[in-house]
C-alpha cells in the first residue's frame, strides 16, 4: 500500500502543478527519485500508520455499541452512538462528573501553577538576593523527584490532614490540588525564569522611573510580555495534570469526586473485555479536548519542550 | 527554530506596552510630571500604594482567618507538635508580608510553602515511614489497638438479663432505648454510651417506647434499616471492658463483653475461655506462646527491619532484584529506543522540499497528545491474548501471549512505550537539528566528507551536547514511568515463585503502589517507603553523576 502511494505522488505533483514549466522540476527516473525523497515519504507512511492505528482502532471501539474487546476487532464496520448513550446513563459510574472535576482540579491547578510560577520566576530573575543561585539549582535538582514517590507520605498526611479539617483531606480535591501545587515550582519555574530573563530590564527600570511599584512591574508589565510562556506552563500543567492516576486514585475515593484517569481505569480495570465499547467512547471524549488543545498550541508547546534543551 | 516562536511576541509586545500604563493608582499622571515632583512622590511612596496595601491587608486577613481556623481545630484535637508547627508557619507568613523589604520573598512565599510541605515534608515522612511497620493492622497507638481489640472480640455474656429495647432516631443517628429488668429507661448509641433517662414513654408491657426529642422507629422502618440496626454497640460505661449492649431484632437487648480480658498490670490480653494469653511481642502485635499474633497491632519503629526484609525475606528478595533490573532495562531502553527513532525521523523530514512534511508531523505527533493514561489501556485491548485485535484480527486468531508471557509482555510494554515517546523525541531533534549553523555542514562536504561521516563526526556530538540534558530528564521520568505499566499489564506475568503480586513487567514505583495500596494483600506502608526511599537514592545518584557527565560535555563544546 505504501509503495503504491509513494508512486502516484509525483504524479499528483504535475497534475496540481500543470502551469509555468520552468518552476517543475524535471521528472526524473523512479529509483533517483525514490534514493532522494521516496524512502522519506516510505518511512513516513509507516510511521504514521504506527502512530495513528491505535487512535483510529479505539475511534471505532467507540462507535460500535457491539461493546465488547472481540466484537470491536472489525474497525469501523458499525456505527452508532449507543456507547456515548450508555457513557452517560451508568449512575455508578458518572462519567460527566468525571470530566467536570478533571476539567475543574486542571484549570485551578494549572492557573495557580502559572501564578506560582510566575511569582517565583520574577523573583529569580530580577532580583538578587542570598540564597538565589542554590534557590535555583535545588529547584532543578527537586525536579528529578517527582511526586508520586512519595505517593504513600502524602496519602498519610492527608488522611492526618482530614482528622483535623475533613474539607482538606482525604478524598477531597481540593486536598488534591494542593498537593499538586507541591509540585508547582519544579520544573515550572526554571522555564520561566529563562523566558523572564529574555525581557529587558530597562523595560522595568523605565518604569520604577515613572513611579510604578514592583507589584505593577510585575502585573502590568511583566505578565503581558511572557504571556506565550504562561501559556506553554499552563497547558502543560493540565496536560499533565489531566493524566496523572497515582494521586488522584489514591486521595479520591469517592466515585462521585473522581477524575477521569481514576474513573476510566475503573471502567476497564476489573472486567476488560465487556465494557470495552463504553470505555472507549469514554477515551475518546476525554482525549479530544486535550489533544485539540495540544494541536492548535503545537507550536507553543514545542518550544516550551525544547527551550531547556537549546538554551543548555 | 522553537526559539522564535517564543521570543517574537514578547518583542512586538514590547514595543507597545510603555504606551499602555499598567493598571494601579494614579501612574498616568505621574508619568507627565516634572522630575522634581517625581523624586518627592519617589522618597514618600512606600514600597506599595494605598490601594495595594489595601488589598495586601485584606488578603492578609482572609489567610489569616483561615489559619486561625486550622489552629483552633489543631488545638481542639490536641495535636500539638502540628499546632506548633503550623503557628510558627502562620508568623513567619505574616512577618514576611508585613514588614518592610525582603522582596524576594514576598513572591517566593506561596510556591515555596506548598513546595515545603508537599515535596519535602513528604520525602522526609516517607523516610520516617520506612523505618515504622505502619500498615493494615499496625496504624495507630498500643492504647488505640487495646481499645480496638476489646470492642472486636466480643461475646454473649453468659446469662446475662435480656433487656428490652426500641430503636429511636434523632438526626442521622440511631439510638437505642433500653428497659432493664426492673424498669429503669437507658439510652445510648454506638458513639454515647448508656446514660439514664427520665421521661420516657411506656407501652403496656411497661417497655419504654418514646422519648421526647427522638423519633421512634416503626416495624417496617426497623426491618428497612436492620443492617444499621445491627452494627448499633452500646458500650455499658467508658471502659470497653465493661462490654456493650446489642440487639438482633429491634426489641431485645443482651449485653455482649469482650472474649479477651485486658490486664494492665501485666500487659496482656487472656482468651476467658481457653485461658491462652497474648503477650506484647515486642513487633507491634499481641502473641501467644506459639507465635500465633492478634489481627490488630500497633505502630512501632522497627529500625532497618523494612530494608533488612525487602533484600533478604525469599518471598521478596529475588523479584525485587528481577524489578529493579528490569527497571533500569526499561528506562534505559525507552530513552534508547524513542531517541533513535526520534532522531532518525528528524533526519529524514529535515528537509525544506519535502512534500506532505506538514501533514506528517502533526500525524506524527498524535500519540504524544493522547493521553497517557488511556494510551495504555487502548494499547492493552490491542494486544489482549484472548479477544485482542492483534491476535484475533492480525494474525488469525493466534494465542500469542503479548501480555501474558513475561518476555513478550516486556517486548510489548517497550513498544508501547516508544509510540508514546518517539514524537517527543523527534520534536526536540527536529529542533535541535535546525539549530545547528548549516555552514558546518558545508565545509565539511567541501572537505570532501561522507553524508554519514558529516553526521556521525559533527552533527551527532553537537545535537548530544544540547540534547543530553533531555535525555537524561527523559531517562528519569522513565524510571518512574507509572502509567504505562500500570494501565497496559498492571505489572504482571506474576513471578511464580512468590506469593506476593509482583510481576515481570512491574518496574519500582508500581511496585511500590501495589504493596502500599495493591488489593487482595494487605496494606504495607512501611515496606512501600523503604522500596520508594530506595528509587530516591538510585535517581539521586543517577542525575547526580549525568549532571556531572554533561557539563564536561558542554565545557568539551
Amino acid at each position: 500500500m505504501s509503495e503504491a502511494q509513494v508512486r502516484t505522488l509525483p504524479s499528483i505533483e504535475q497534475a496540481h502543478d500543470g502551469g509555468p514549466a520552468p518552476l517543475v522540476p524535471k521528472r526524473r527516473p523512479f529509483g533517483v527519485w525514490f534514493k532522494d525523497k521516496g524512502w522519506r515519504h516510505a518511512v513516513g507512511i509507516v510511521t504514521t500508520i504506527f502512530a495513528v492505528f491505535p487512535l483510529l482502532y479505539v475511534l471505532s471501539a467507540a462507535l460500535d455499541s457491539n461493546g465488547t474487546l472481540v466484537g470491536s476487532n472489525g474497525l469501523f464496520s458499525r456505527f452508532d452512538t449507543g456507547n456515548f448513550t450508555a457513557l452517560f446513563s451508568d449512575p455508578s459510574r458518572p462519567f460527566g462528573r468525571w470530566f467536570l472535576n478533571t476539567l475543574v482540579v486542571g484549570l485551578v491547578t494549572s492557573a495557580a501553577t502559572v501564578f506560582l510560577g510566575a511569582m517565583a520566576a520574577y523573583a529569580f530573575s530580577r532580583m538578587r538576593f542570598k540564597g538565589r543561585r542554590v534557590g535555583l539549582l535545588t529547584l532543578l535538582l527537586l525536579q528529578m523527584f517527582p511526586q508520586l514517590l512519595a505517593v504513600v507520605a502524602i496519602f498519610l498526611l492527608l488522611s492526618g490532614i482530614s482528622q483535623v479539617i475533613p474539607a482538606l483531606g482525604l478524598g477531597s480535591q481540593l486536598g488534591l490540588i494542593m498537593v499538586y501545587l507541591g509540585g508547582a515550582l519544579g520544573v515550572n519555574t526554571y522555564l520561566m525564569y529563562g523566558f523572564f530573563n529574555t525581557v529587558p530590564q530597562s523595560l522595568d527600570e523605565a518604569a520604577k522611573i515613572d513611579g510604578a511599584s514592583h507589584v505593577q512591574i510585575f502585573f502590568g508589565i511583566i505578565l503581558r510580555l511572557v504571556t506565550p510562556i504562561l501559556a506553554v506552563v499552563g497547558l502543560l500543567a493540565f496536560i499533565g495534570i489531566s493524566s496523572e492516576f497515582v494521586i488522584a486514585s489514591v486521595v479520591l475515593t469517592d466515585p462521585d469526586s473522581q477524575t477521569l484517569a481514576v474513573g476510566l481505569y475503573s471502567y476497564v480495570a476489573q472486567q476488560r473485555s465487556e465494557n470495552w465499547g463504553v470505555f472507549a467512547a469514554g477515551a475518546v471524549i476525554a482525549a479530544i479536548p486535550v489533544m485539540a488543545l495540544f494541536l492548535f498550541l503545537q507550536k507553543y508547546i514545542v518550544s516550551g519542550l525544547t527551550a531547556g534543551s537549546v538554551k543548555g | 527554530m522553537p526559539k522564535p516562536d517564543l521570543h517574537e511576541p514578547p518583542a512586538s509586545a514590547a514595543s507597545t506596552t510603555p504606551v499602555q500604563p499598567p493598571r494601579g493608582t494614579a501612574h498616568p499622571k505621574v508619568a507627565h510630571q516634572d522630575a522634581a515632583h517625581r523624586t518627592i512622590r519617589n522618597g514618600l511612596r512606600g514600597p506599595d500604594s494605598i490601594k495595594g496595601t489595601i488589598l495586601k491587608i485584606v488578603l492578609l486577613g482572609l489567610v489569616d482567618a483561615f489559619a486561625v481556623y486550622v489552629l483552633m481545630m489543631l488545638f481542639l484535637s490536641q495535636s500539638w507538635a502540628a499546632l506548633a508547627v503550623s503557628s510558627l508557619v502562620v508568623l513567619a507568613i505574616n512577618w514576611i508580608y508585613l514588614r518592610r523589604g525582603g522582596l524576594p520573598a514576598k513572591y517566593l512565599a506561596p510556591g515555596v510553602l506548598f513546595l515545603l510541605v508537599f515535596q519535602v515534608l513528604v520525602v522526609f515522612f516517607s523516610g520516617y515511614i520506612a523505618f515504622t511497620n505502619y500498615g493494615d493492622g499496625h496504624n495507630s497507638t498500643k492504647e488505640d489497638a487495646i481499645a480496638a481489640i476489646q470492642l472486636t472480640a466480643q461475646k454473649r455474656v453468659p446469662d446475662s438479663p435480656a433487656y428490652k429495647a426500641a430503636v429511636l432516631t434523632k438526626g442521622d443517628t440511631f439510638y437505642l432505648l433500653f428497659t432493664d429488668p426492673s424498669g429503669k429507661a437507658q439510652i445510648g448509641s454506638t458513639d454515647e454510651p448508656l446514660t439514664e433517662v427520665s421521661g420516657a414513654g411506656k407501652d403496656s408491657t411497661g417497655k419504654a417506647n418514646s422519648l421526647p426529642g427522638y423519633e421512634t422507629l416503626k416495624f417496617q422502618e426497623i426491618v428497612a434499616n436492620q443492617q444499621e440496626i445491627l452494627k448499633i454497640t452500646v458500650p455499658v460505661s467508658e471502659n470497653p471492658a465493661d462490654g456493650t449492649l446489642r440487639t438482633a431484632d429491634g426489641s431485645t437487648a443482651y449485653q455482649f463483653k469482650p472474649a479477651l480480658r485486658y490486664d494492665t498490670a501485666t500487659d496482656t490480653f487472656t482468651d476467658s475461655d481457653t485461658g491462652t494469653a497474648y503477650r506484647d511481642n515486642g513487633k507491634g502485635a499481641f502473641a501467644d506462646a506459639n507465635g500465633e499474633t492478634l489481627a490488630t497491632g500497633w505502630k512501632i519503629d522497627v529500625g532497618m527491619a523494612n530494608f533488612a526484609r525487602a533484600f533478604t525475606d525469599p518471598s521478596l528478595r529475588g523479584p525485587l532484584l528481577g524489578v529493579i533490573l528490569w527497571t533500569f532495562t526499561f528506562s534505559v531502553a525507552s530513552v534508547a529506543l524513542t531517541f533513535a527513532l526520534g532522531l532518525f525521523l528528524a533526519i529524514t523530514f529535515n528537509r525544506e522540499d519535502l512534500r506532505g512534511k506538514k501533514v506528517y508531523r502533526i500525524l506524527m505527533i498524535l500519540p504524544y497528545a493522547f493521553p497517557a493514561f488511556l494510551s495504555g489501556l487502548v494499547w492493552s485491548g490491542i494486544l489482549n491474548p484472548e479477544f485482542g485485535w492483534l491476535n484475533q484480527t492480525l494474525l488469525g486468531g493466534a494465542h500469542i501471549g503479548w501480555l501474558t508471557d513475561p518476555v513478550l509482555a516486556k517486548i510489548s510494554v517497550l513498544v508501547v512505550n516508544v509510540w508514546l515517546g518517539f514524537p517527543y523525541m523527534f520534536l526536540v531533534c527536529t529542533g535541535a537539528l535546525q539549530s545547528l549553523p548549516t555552514e558546518i555542514d558545508e565545509a565539511a562536504r567541501m572537505d570532501g566528507a561522507s553524508p554519514w561521516r558529516v553526521f556521525r563526526s559533527i552533527k551527532l556530538p553537537l545535537l548530544l551536547v544540547s540534547v543530553a540534558p533531555l535525555l537524561i530528564s527523559s531517562f528519569a521520568f522513565n524510571f518512574n514511568n507509572f502509567n504505562v505499566i500500570y494501565m497496559l499489564t498492571g505489572g504482571g506475568p506474576r513471578f511464580a515463585d512468590t506469593d506476593r503480586d509482583i510481576g515481570a513487567t512491574d518496574i519500582l514505583i508500581t511496585l511500590v503502589y501495589k504493596v502500599a495500596f495493591g488489593q487482595g494483600t494487605g496494606r504495607d506502608y512501611g515496606l512501600a517507603s523503604a522500596l520508594a526511599i530506595i528509587i530516591f537514592i538510585i535517581v539521586a545518584t543517577i542525575s547526580a553523576i549525568s549532571f556531572k557527565q554533561t557539563k564536561a560535555l558542554e565545557d568539551v563544546n
